[in-house]
């Protein structure tokens, strides 16, 4: 059987423009990435901003023709599918906006927003069969009384709630796999619980699939609790395994440093300067992206092997990890920062 | 007014007119943002920060409206500035860092290009030098200047775009910068970085922040004073380290009970128990009595007001009128 997404080494490169006339610079936002997903599976993809998650994310939906590589939905090139099947496929893979304001329409109330795309795909048959089932849907993401929001306009919502919004139109065309990116980063603790439990349920009784897209690990951590993570760096994949063992030992020097930054609910230790196990927080250019392991000048671990030659993924304990010194770097564990 | 505050806002209220009844988002609220600190509100999603940081800015979106209140920027009512004044004051006085900050960015525009536009629309600069100003900026917040001068903002990754607004809100020196919900789309290293940038900011150029979030870890670490907002009003207010230590409000001991420690097992957090108002139809009394451990009859029938509770201390919550009565 295949998986229901694979990535075949697909590199997303952008090019900039700096001008009418001026030549083109280019930005390779995803470089050489092999990744497959399994139905009914979470896999959490985590990274610094700006490493490329949101491309992974276009791409996987199909918003972006990868560069180089393929992409295959229940083993077909979506790149190559027939009009149906590419629609098919559309359908079946849903993508959750980082940016709840560009995903919706400012001109058009929540109903209309949700109705749409149900009544196109002849999910619901008449327009009363069409409200009712999107109160369903308002219902489920926690936007309660629903009639207190679906004749609402976008900026007449709080971020939050237009990001639960985003949320109830990817469900309402009952998709295989659901791409979130960033789904609760604008929503508060309790209600980012509910909408985090919500996806584990849509999981669990719909077999929904689920790429998370988020740069807070105690979310991944709960929600691809029995699934995987992936950790990104500079368009590349630097550590992947299961959420378990990624976070009871991160390996890659990046992700330790990721996790050392993660901030606490106390001023004393927060206001007290904490050291970052990085050389340096500066971010290297993507489109002069630094040789060898990119990661190597903010790493404390690098040495000339570094510099020169680019270490690819390999497995490592439980893990699959892209560093070459793996065996040196020390241990991490929670209790190292406290 | 008192001069060490640069806005003081007093008796504040804001509605929404909606088709299934009138909410009012913001709900007599009095605040005062010291010159110089670093103030931030926390609250859950809906409680009210961002309708009242619009205020601030004198930009309530429709279909809401100012119904009582004032605002004072050094003593001036800004709800009375006229819309020459005002322009100036967007901006120059006060600037903001929107919540979508991507919403705020023209997308046909090169990001260079609209920092230009935002500075000669206020003074008379030349471009060599504003493009050195935002270039500095940039490179404040870790963007490479040469490329994101030139990107479109589709160009630019979600916290890519946040960062530029960070950069935007500080070009024309304002007095105080709204930050609402400035890091959210960032990773912790770079939002640690920032936070970083912003203090130093702060501190070099004499700026004044007012942070709204609903993470209070994120707050912990840079605000010297948080009040805490619930439906609407303003239920407790203090310096940081006496809200995380001593809070006298039983919705702040909830919500710094329920933010997630490094890496805690986010299932097991406790995270305080029912759900958020509906303000359409709110609880009689205190309105976070339905959802609260230490509730009595007298909160079910008379809402708590903000009273002092210590030095530069305030708190909205019966408990502490009993205390200040056996005290
Ligand atoms: N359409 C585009 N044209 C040019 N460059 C782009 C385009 N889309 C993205 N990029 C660039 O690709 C890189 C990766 O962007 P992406 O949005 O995937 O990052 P991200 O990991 O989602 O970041 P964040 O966490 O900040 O959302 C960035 O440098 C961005 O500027
Ligand atoms: N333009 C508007 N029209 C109608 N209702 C609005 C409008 N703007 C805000 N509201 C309502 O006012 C209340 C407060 O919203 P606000 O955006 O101020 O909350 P917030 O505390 O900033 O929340 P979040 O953390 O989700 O950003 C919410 O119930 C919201 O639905
Ligand atoms: S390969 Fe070298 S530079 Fe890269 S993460 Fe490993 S030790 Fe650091
Ligand atoms: S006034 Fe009563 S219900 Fe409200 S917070 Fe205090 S104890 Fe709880
Ligand atoms: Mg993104
Ligand atoms: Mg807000």
């Amino acid at each position: 059987m295949s998986s229901l997404l694979e990535l075949h080494n697909i590199s997303m490169v952008f090019e900039q423009k700096s001008g009418l006339f001026g030549k083109a610079t280019p930005i390779p936002a995803m470089v050489d990435v092999q990744l497959s997903f399994e139905p009914g599976e979470i896999v959490a993809l985590v990274g610094e901003s700006g490493c490329g998650k949101t491309t992974l994310g276009k791409v996987v939906t199909g918003l972006h023709k990868p560069t180089e590589g393929q992409l295959l939905y229940q083993g077909k090139d979506v790149w190559k599918m027939n009009k149906a099947e590419f629609s098919e496929y559309r359908r079946s893979v849903q993508l959750v906006q980082q940016d709840s304001y560009a995903a919706l329409n400012p001109m058009r109330t929540i109903f209309q927003s949700l109705s749409d795309p149900i009544l196109q795909h002849k999910l619901v048959r008449s327009r009363k069969e069409a409200y009712d089932r999107v109160c369903e849907l308002l219902d489920t993401v926690g936007l309660t009384p629903p009639e207190q929001y679906i004749e609402k306009y976008p900026h007449q919502m709080s971020g939050g709630q237009r990001q639960r919004v985003l949320l109830a139109r990817a469900i309402s065309l009952k998709p295989k796999l659901i791409v979130a990116d960033e789904p609760v980063s604008m929503i508060d603790v309790s209600l980012r619980m509910a909408i985090l439990r919500l996806m584990s349920n849509l999981n669990k009784s719909l077999g929904i699939a689920f790429i998370y897209i988020t740069h807070d690990l105690a979310t991944a951590r709960y929600i691809a609790q029995y699934g995987r993570m992936a950790v990104m760096y500079l368009g590349k994949i630097v550590e992947q395994g299961s959420v378990h063992d990624v976070l009871a030992a991160p390996k890659h020097p990046y992700l330790q440093a990721l996790l050392s930054a993660v901030p606490v609910p106390n001023p004393r230790i927060a206001k007290a300067k904490r050291e970052l196990p990085l050389k340096s927080l500066d971010m290297p250019s993507i489109m002069n992206p630094p040789s060898g392991c990119s990661f190597h000048p903010r790493c404390l671990y690098a040495s000339q092997t570094c510099e020169q030659t680019a270490p690819s993924l390999m497995p490592y304990g439980n893990t699959i990890v892209s560093c070459h010194h793996v065996e040196k770097v020390p241990q991490w564990t929670i209790a190292t920062v406290k | 007014m008192n001069e060490n505050n640069i806005i003081e806002i007093r008796d504040l209220s804001i509605e929404f007119k909606l088709r299934s009844g009138t909410i009012r988002a913001v709900d007599h609220v009095s605040l005062d943002i010291p010159k110089g600190k670093v103030t931030a509100l926390v609250g859950e999603s809906g409680s009210g920060k961002s309708t009242l940081a619009s205020a601030i800015l004198n930009i309530v979106s429709a279909p809401g409206t100012i119904k009582n209140g004032s605002i004072f920027l050094n003593g001036e009512d800004i709800l009375r500035y006229n819309a020459n004044r005002l322009r100036h004051y967007r901006w120059s006085d006060v600037s903001m860092v929107f919540q979508a900050a991507q919403n705020a960015l023209n997308p046909v525009m090169r990001i260079g290009e609209q920092m230009i536009e935002t500075v000669l629309a206020h003074k008379k600069m030349g471009k060599p030098e504003i493009i050195e100003k935002a270039s500095q900026l940039l490179d404040y917040v870790r963007l490479e200047p040469g490329r994101v001068l030139k990107a479109y903002p589709h160009e630019l990754s979600g916290g890519m775009k946040q960062r530029v607004m960070i950069a935007f809100s500080l070009l024309l020196d304002p007095q105080l910068v709204i930050l609402d919900e400035p890091t959210t789309a960032l990773d912790v290293i770079t939002q640690d970085y920032i936070f970083d940038i912003l203090l130093k900011v702060h501190k070099e150029m004499n700026i004044t922040m007012l942070l709204l979030s609903h993470d209070i870890s994120v707050v912990a670490r840079v605000a010297d004073r948080i009040g805490v907002m619930y439906a609407g009003k303003i239920v407790e207010l203090g310096e940081t380290f006496e809200m995380f230590e001593n809070a006298k409000h039983p919705y702040t001991a909830g919500l710094i009970q329920a933010a997630p420690s490094i890496l805690d097992d986010v299932s097991e957090n406790k995270s305080i128990k029912g759900s958020s108002p509906n303000l359409l139809n709110l609880p009689t009394g205190c309105a976070f009595h339905p959802r609260c451990e230490f509730s009595t009859d007298l909160c079910k029938l008379e809402q708590p007001r903000a009273i002092s509770v210590g030095k530069d201390r305030l708190a909205a919550c019966h408990l502490n009128e009993k205390g200040e009565m056996l005290a």
